[in-house]
Formats: structure tokens, sequence, C-alpha cells
């Protein structure tokens, strides 16, 4: 039989052409190479929480193979031999041999644990960003949705995982879960003896617990991620306004190949970094807090921070009991409100902002465009305000660690917290709206005037004044388009350029340019500058 | 070194893709353009064959190197590092953080390796890509319309009412029969044997007291708690160490006189008369807030704090909360001491021991 010739080199264009003839795959790869994404390193923090979603499932799928969801009771007797001998649940024994018997485990169970803290931190700032620099206006309100979605559903997954080990300080958590349940008014006792089936602990709310943050809610988070992504291609990223970059267009990189190459650099980092953490610094010492037992807890029981700002807010909350005097009497303990009323107020108001923002300023334009927070006083102020609402309650969270490491009385820890609660939000929207607006002004200022240079004339009837390097020749001022406004000398050329290179410069230094030369204006005369909301 | 090509050189025309003279980026950015992306920018960092090229490549190359020997190592580490568990100061303290160590050098090997490559060594380039959202179709947008409403006319459930109706009616409950199993499989009854409101401490069906054990089971007798100590108590039953009970275990205090004189004035104010014995109370352990064990008792102000959430209850006035977010006292077990010298718990707690829930006067 004769052999027919090889030829090597046309296989890639024979198995693209098959492929296309199939498939009609080639238009719609070429458009997928060719979009364009606009960069800014603060275009990175979602994916960080991405990426820490794939440490995620790749770290969980391992230690499904050796745990056990169980709450049977069985005698320890594994290599940790402090707890050899003791009576625990299945859930905890396993949880223990995937530390100490399974080789490589513990490394496993902290990369999962410390991605699950990064994944929700990732999520919180990159939050924060997108509310800052308004890029949850329209068309992207839904998106907006999604994403606060996804803390509370993150927010799920990492409580039902950290009670998954039924160790001493996630049973306390549970605990603590089944009397917030327990809170609602009405159906409270139904709702815990459904979900616990009977009264705390049970012996199914392990096995509950399990399908949850295995199947349900990755499930959730998935199918929402993928929302959130697909949105974010359909509608195209939003860019910050500069040379060039109207609403109407993208300017960026092409996806592929240097876009793509540097996103799964940062994914590599991203992994890198969870990994060294793992190895590092420890993280949920289960063996230390042994088994859950309901008489059993010690000081500084803190949850994951992510949980802190609720544990917080119940500490804070006065003993105040609404009883209802109807038939034998009906009680809403204290507990609802900073627990159950408290998150779903905050749902509700995260996921309207858009909305709210929209029609307060009858503004229902589409906004590709982001703002720099200082150009949107009230917007950052409140912005302002939430997180020092946040920062109180998950400080508060810690109040006993404070008060003991700071030698506070704990009391006057939980009365500074409610005080706190109330006096420092408004306090921190004022100062931000007036710190917001003093750069609005500086960025005028330096666009009607010029930068200041640092030179000091003396004028011939003995004045002294500053001169300033206008960025205009002409006179009138420059507009304001929402963009950094250059305020150093160096920032417009009067000091050579950086040269590249990290060790040693990888190329000649360009000859440094003669420093501008100072104007000799000396108009001292200077008008009133405005500031102001923008759209 | 800067090597722009201004967009657009060859006007909205397709290029001619048999043209010879056709360069690849001449095509690349023709296909951009038809993506309404110019490519209005592109500058390669580096010349070809130059020094600084060649030292850029070194480096990326240096990167995947150490990706290499660190993954070796991470190998090498888990498969001969001693890693089983030993009580004290062993090698096997080091083992995870020697793999971490080396797989988070091997990953961030990889990942600046990568990052060089792109940022370093790729020409830098600026697209501008027109959005297109803005231009509103509104013909579509009326066919699109129109189609769905024929639709909507085609299966004519204005013109038949009577479809609708039946459909809603017929319909609505399979919802329901989705939703059965999960919520009738789901629900339990929380009042099943008054669970809520009992606990181990209830005398057994016989009218047999329960006596107050200690963690290992053994009974209690008063001597063996001096004045200002106290102990965690639980029922002397099957099961009652453990979690089976989880709303039984009680704090059994032993007052100082004065103290005591105090706890059983209070006592008698709310008509709990004999839930003392002699210097002896015993409280709830379990908090009435969320749940927590209160278990932190300062002796010298007889408070009774809550790690969790800092409640403090009052022992010496009925475990009253007097700081913090609890509004309910601990309920109080009542006590006395058998004939045999034990400590045994005249009955049940009197008042519900736990978080507070709807309907639990």
């Amino acid at each position: 039989m004769k052999r027919r010739k090889f030829e090597m080199a046309a296989v890639p264009g024979n198995v693209a052409r098959g492929v296309d003839d199939r498939f009609q795959v080639a238009t719609p790869l070429r458009r997928l190479l060719n979009k364009v994404f606009p960069d800014h390193w603060s275009f990175l923090l979602g994916e960080i929480a991405l990426f820490s979603f794939i440490v995620l499932l790749l770290t969980g799928v391992f230690l499904t193979f050796f745990f056990e969801p169980a709450m049977t009771e069985v005698i320890y007797n594994g290599s940790y031999a402090p707890l050899r001998g003791t009576p625990m649940s299945a859930a905890y024994a396993s949880s223990l041999d995937i530390t100490f018997d399974v080789r490589g485990g513990l490394i496993m169970r902290q990369m999962h644990h410390w991605a699950a803290l990064l994944f929700m931190a990732a999520i919180v700032v990159h939050m924060l960003r997108v509310f800052f620099t308004g890029a949850f206006r329209k068309p992207r309100e839904a998106n907006w949705i999604i994403g606060s979605l996804l803390f509370w559903v993150g927010f799920l997954a990492g409580f039902t995982g950290y009670s998954l080990p039924d160790d001493g300080l996630s049973g306390t958590g549970l605990r603590i879960a089944s009397g917030i349940m327990l809170s609602i008014p009405v159906i409270g006792s139904w709702l815990t003896s459904s979900i616990f089936d009977g009264e705390f602990p049970g012996t199914i709310i392990i096995s509950r617990f399990y399908i949850a943050h295995v199947l349900l809610i990755p499930g959730l988070l998935l199918a929402l991620i993928g929302a959130h992504l697909g949105l974010v291609f359909k509608q195209k990223h939003t860019q910050w306004p500069g040379p060039g970059r109207t609403n109407d267009n993208v300017v960026g990189e092409r996806m592929f190949p240097r876009y793509a190459l540097k996103q799964g650099g940062f994914f590599m980092v991203v992994f890198g970094v969870i990994a060294l953490m793992a190895g590092l610094f420890q993280i949920n010492p289960i063996w230390l807090f042994g088994p859950y037992e309901a008489w059993v807890v010690s000081a500084a029981s803190q949850p994951d921070w992510y949980v802190m700002f609720l544990d917080g807010s119940t500490r804070l909350m006065p003993a105040w009991e609404i009883y209802i005097p109807i038939g034998d009497g009906y009680v809403i303990p204290p507990l609802f409100w900073p627990t159950v009323v408290l998150p779903g107020v905050l749902v509700g108001m995260s996921v309207l902002y858009p909305f709210i923002e929209a029609r307060r300023l009858k503004d229902y334009r589409h906004h590709n465009l982001l703002q720099r927070p200082r150009d949107v006083p009230a917007r950052s102020g409140l912005g302002a305000m939430a997180v020092t609402f946040y920062l109180v309650l998950a400080l508060s969270g810690a109040n006993d660690v404070i008060a003991d490491k700071f030698n506070i009385s704990l009391n006057a820890m939980t009365w500074g917290g409610r005080i706190g609660l109330l006096l420092l939000p408004p306090l921190a929207y004022f100062v931000t709206y007036r710190i917001c607006l003093g750069l609005q002004q500086h960025d005028r200022e330096v666009l009607a005037h010029g930068v200041e240079t640092g030179i000091i004339r003396r004028l011939p009837d003995g004045r002294f004044v500053e001169v300033h390097q206008p960025l205009h020749r002409e006179d009138g001022e420059l507009e304001y388009v929402g963009w950094v406004v250059p305020k150093k000398m160096n920032r417009l050329g009067a000091l050579g350029p950086a040269i590249r290179g990290f060790f040693y410069p990888i190329e000649k230094p360009a000859e440094a340019p003669v420093s501008p030369a100072p104007s000799v204006d000396s108009d001292t005369e200077r008008s009133e500058i405005a500031s102001g909301e923008r759209r | 070194m800067t090597t722009t090509h201004p967009g657009n050189a060859g006007g909205d025309q397709p290029v001619d893709l048999d043209d010879p003279d056709l360069s690849r980026f001449d095509i690349v950015r023709a296909g951009a353009r038809e993506d309404d992306i110019q490519i209005v920018h592109y500058e390669p960092q580096v010349v070809p064959g130059s020094k600084a090229e060649r030292r850029l490549s070194r480096t990326v190359a240096l990167f995947f190197l150490l990706t290499g020997a660190s993954a070796t190592a991470f190998l090498a580490i888990y498969i001969w590092w001693p890693w089983e568990y030993e009580l004290g100061y062993g090698g096997d303290k080091w083992y995870t953080p020697l793999l971490g160590v080396t797989l988070g050098i091997s990953l961030l090997g990889i990942g600046f390796g990568i990052l060089t490559w792109g940022k370093k060594l790729l020409p830098k380039e600026v697209s501008v890509q027109d959005r297109h959202e803005g231009e509103v179709n509104e013909r579509d947008r009326t066919v699109t319309a129109q189609t769905m409403l024929y639709m909507a006319d085609e299966l004519g459930v204005k013109r038949r009412p009577l479809l609708g109706v039946s459909l809603l009616a017929g319909l609505a409950p399979v919802g329901a029969v989705a939703a059965a199993p999960l919520v009738g499989g789901l629900i339990s009854q929380p009042h099943k044997n008054n669970q809520m409101f009992t606990t181990g401490f209830a005398p057994t069906e016989g009218g047999q007291k329960v006596r107050l054990v200690r963690e290992d089971g053994r009974p209690i007798r008063p001597a063996d708690i001096s004045a200002g100590g106290q102990i965690t108590v639980f029922p002397g039953i099957d099961h009652g160490v453990s979690n089976k009970y989880a709303d039984s275990p009680a704090l059994l205090i032993h007052l100082r006189d004065a103290d005591a004189q105090e706890a059983r004035e209070a006592n008698v104010r709310i008509g709990h008369d004999d839930f003392m014995w002699g210097n002896f109370a015993a409280y709830s352990k379990i908090c009435t807030h969320a749940g927590c064990p209160a278990s932190l008792y300062e002796q010298q102000t007889n408070r009774l704090l809550c790690p969790c959430h800092q409640s403090q209850f009052l022992i010496t006035d009925n475990a009253k909360p007097i700081f913090g977010p609890a509004s309910r006292r601990l309920p109080q077990l009542p006590i006395v001491v058998d004939d045999e010298g034990y400590f045994v718990a005249t009955s049940d707690y009197t008042e519900t021991v736990g978080p507070d829930f709807w309907e639990r006067p």
C-alpha cells in the first residue's frame, strides 16, 4: 500500500477548516479575539473574587473526598493524640482526619478557608469600587443587583461551610443561627424545628448544610457569576474618562493576546498568594476548639470576618423585647432586629440604590463613563456613611477582644459602639462631602491658574508671589472633564522621564527635557471657583 | 522605535485578502475594523533581537524555571517529608508551611512569568471600539413586539377565556405539587412532646427526681463545691451529658453567706421560695438571648457573662439581665439534696430555657 505523504504543517489549517465547516465559528471567534477591554487596576478587584471562587471549587472537591457529613457519635481514634478517646460527631472526626491523617489535607483545608475569606473580601472591595465610581448606573443596574446577591449567597456559602466541621466554635455559631431563626415572629419555632428536624442541634443539620454547601449554593453562585460575567461582556465594561474616551466607545486593548495573558498571570498570582497564606498562616485550627458541646464556649469566639458585622449589631442591640398581650401573650425578641431585619434592610437598600439615585437626580441616561468619587459628593458621602456603619458593627463584633487587649471596660465598648453607630455615619457623610468639595475646588484651581511650581518671586513692590505654571496658553479656563488633573511639575515633564527597568535600566534613558520656563504672568486676580454635583 | 499605525488608513473598504503585499497585521487591522474597532496605537515594546528583548526573555524563562524547581521541591516534600502528626515539636509541623511555600512560589512563578511576557514583551496598543448601545433599532423593536403579540393572538386566550381560566385552575395545583414533598418532608412540629418547654431535668415518668451530675457523670454533694465556686451540672439520665440535651446544662453556684441571703430574698420576691438549697443555686447555662452557654462567672460581683454577645446576668437578683441584649432572666433550676446526700432537681425549670421565640409565654 502506498502511503500518502503526510504534511505536518497543513494539519492546523485543515483542522481549523474542518471545524469551521461544521460549526461556523470564524466570525464569532474573530469578534471574541478582537473585543476591546478598558484597563485600570481597579477593574481587577472583581477578578480576585472570581479566581478565589475557582480555587474554592478545586479545593472544595478535594475536601469532599474525605469529609463525612454525619452527626453520628464516634470515638476519635486518629493521629491527634490530645483528642484520642473523645466522643465526637463523625463530621468533626473526619475533619480532624483531613487535618492530620490525609497527606496534604491541612493545606487544602486552609487554602479552602483562605480562599473563602478572600472571595468575600474581594466582593466587598469590588462593590465599593463599583459604588464610588458610579459603575452601577443605567444600563448596569441588573448587574449591580446580581453582585449584591452574590455577597449574600457567598455569605451563606461561608456560613454553611464553616459550620460543617462541627467543632466547638462553629457549633456555637450554629446555636446562634438557630436562635436567630427562632426569633422570627410567628413562624420562628416552626422554621427552626423544620430546618434542624426537631430541637437544636438534632442529628441531621450537618447533612443538610453539606448538600447546601456543596451543591445548592455553589450552583446558585455559578449561575449568578455566569450571569454577572455575561452581562459585563454584553454591556461592555465601563471606562474612566480621558483622552478619546466617550460614552459611546471603549478605549483599551483587544482581549487577545495581551489582555488575556495578563488575566491568566493574575489568576496564577492570586492562586499563589492563597497557597502561601494557606501554608504560612493558620486558619480555623479546629483541633484546638474540640468537638461541639452545648455547654462549652470560650471568650473571643468570633465568626469569620464577613459575619462579624452581624455579631456586632447583635451585641449593640439594647434589650428591647416587644410583648404582645393577646391570649397567652407573644414576644418579638430583641435578637430579631439586628439579625433578620437589619440584613433585610441592607439587601433592600443596596438593590434599590441605583433606582433611588436615578430618581433623585432625574437621570435616566446611559452611563458608560465612570465618575471620580470627588465629583459626586453626595454619593461618596453615603458610601462613607455605609462603610462607617459597617466598621462600627464589625469592630463591635470583636469588642470583647478589644476590651481585653486595651484594658477598656466591656460595657464602655458596648456603649461606645451604640453611640458610635448613630453618630459616626452622619459625621463621615459630612466630612466626606467636604473633602470631595475641597478636592474639586483644587482641581478647578489648577485648571484655572496652573500648577504650583514652588518658585517664589519677589515683586518690585516687595510682595512675594508663587509662580504658577498654567496648563494652557490662551486666556480663559480649561474645562474639567472628570479625569485626573496634573498637580505637580514632574507630571508635566519637569523631571526626566522615569527610566524603565527594575534593578537596572532596560533602555537608555532619554535626555531630560528642559524644565518649562515659569510663566511671567503676574495675574494675581483670582476668580471664584465653583464646585458641586456632577451627573 | 515607535511604530504607530494610524488607523483607518485604508478607509472602510474591505481589504483584498489575496493582495500579496498585505501583511498579516494589515489583515488583523482590517478584521478589527469589521468589528468597529480602530487600532489607533500599536507600539512594540522591544526591538526584535535587541539586548532588552533577550534580557526580558531570560527573565521570563527564569520565572518558569523557578516554577519548575519549586514544583519539584513541592513533590519531593510531599512524598518524603515526615508528615504524620507527632505530639510535641517535630518535623511534621513544617510540612504544611513547606508545601504552602513551594506551591505558592511555583504558582507565583507562572504568574509573574506570564505577566512579564504579556506586559513587557508584547506590543502595547490602544484600540477603540464602538459601543453601539445608543442606536436603538426601532424597526426591530416593532417587529419583535408585533411577533409576540401575534403569538398571543394565535393562542387566542382572549377569545377563548375558558382556556385561560382552566389553565390557571388546572396548573396552579401542579405548582403546589412540586412544593408539597419539600414542605411536607421538612416540616416538623416544634412542640412535639412539649420539647421546647422541657429539659432533661424533668422528673422521670415514675416521678423520680433527676440527679445533678458532673461532666463525667458523677453525682454531686454540697461539700464538693467551696463557697464562691461553681460547676456545670447535667441531668443524671441516659445521654444527659450530651448535645441531645443541649438545653439542660445548668450552673450550680455555691454563694457566700451574704450573697446567698440576697439571692434568697430575691427568690422569695418572685415566689421561688424553695428553689435554692442552703447557699446553693442553679441557673440554666443557656443564654436567653441566642443560646450560647453563659459561662463566665465573676465571683466578686456575682455576675454571669455570656461571651457571645456580652449579656450579663445578676445571680443575686434571680439572674436578671443587667447589661447587653438579653431581655429575660436565666431560668432557675429548683434543687434539693436527696437522702443519699446528692443534689437533685425538685422539678424541671419553671421557665422556658434558651433563646426567646414568638409563642414562648
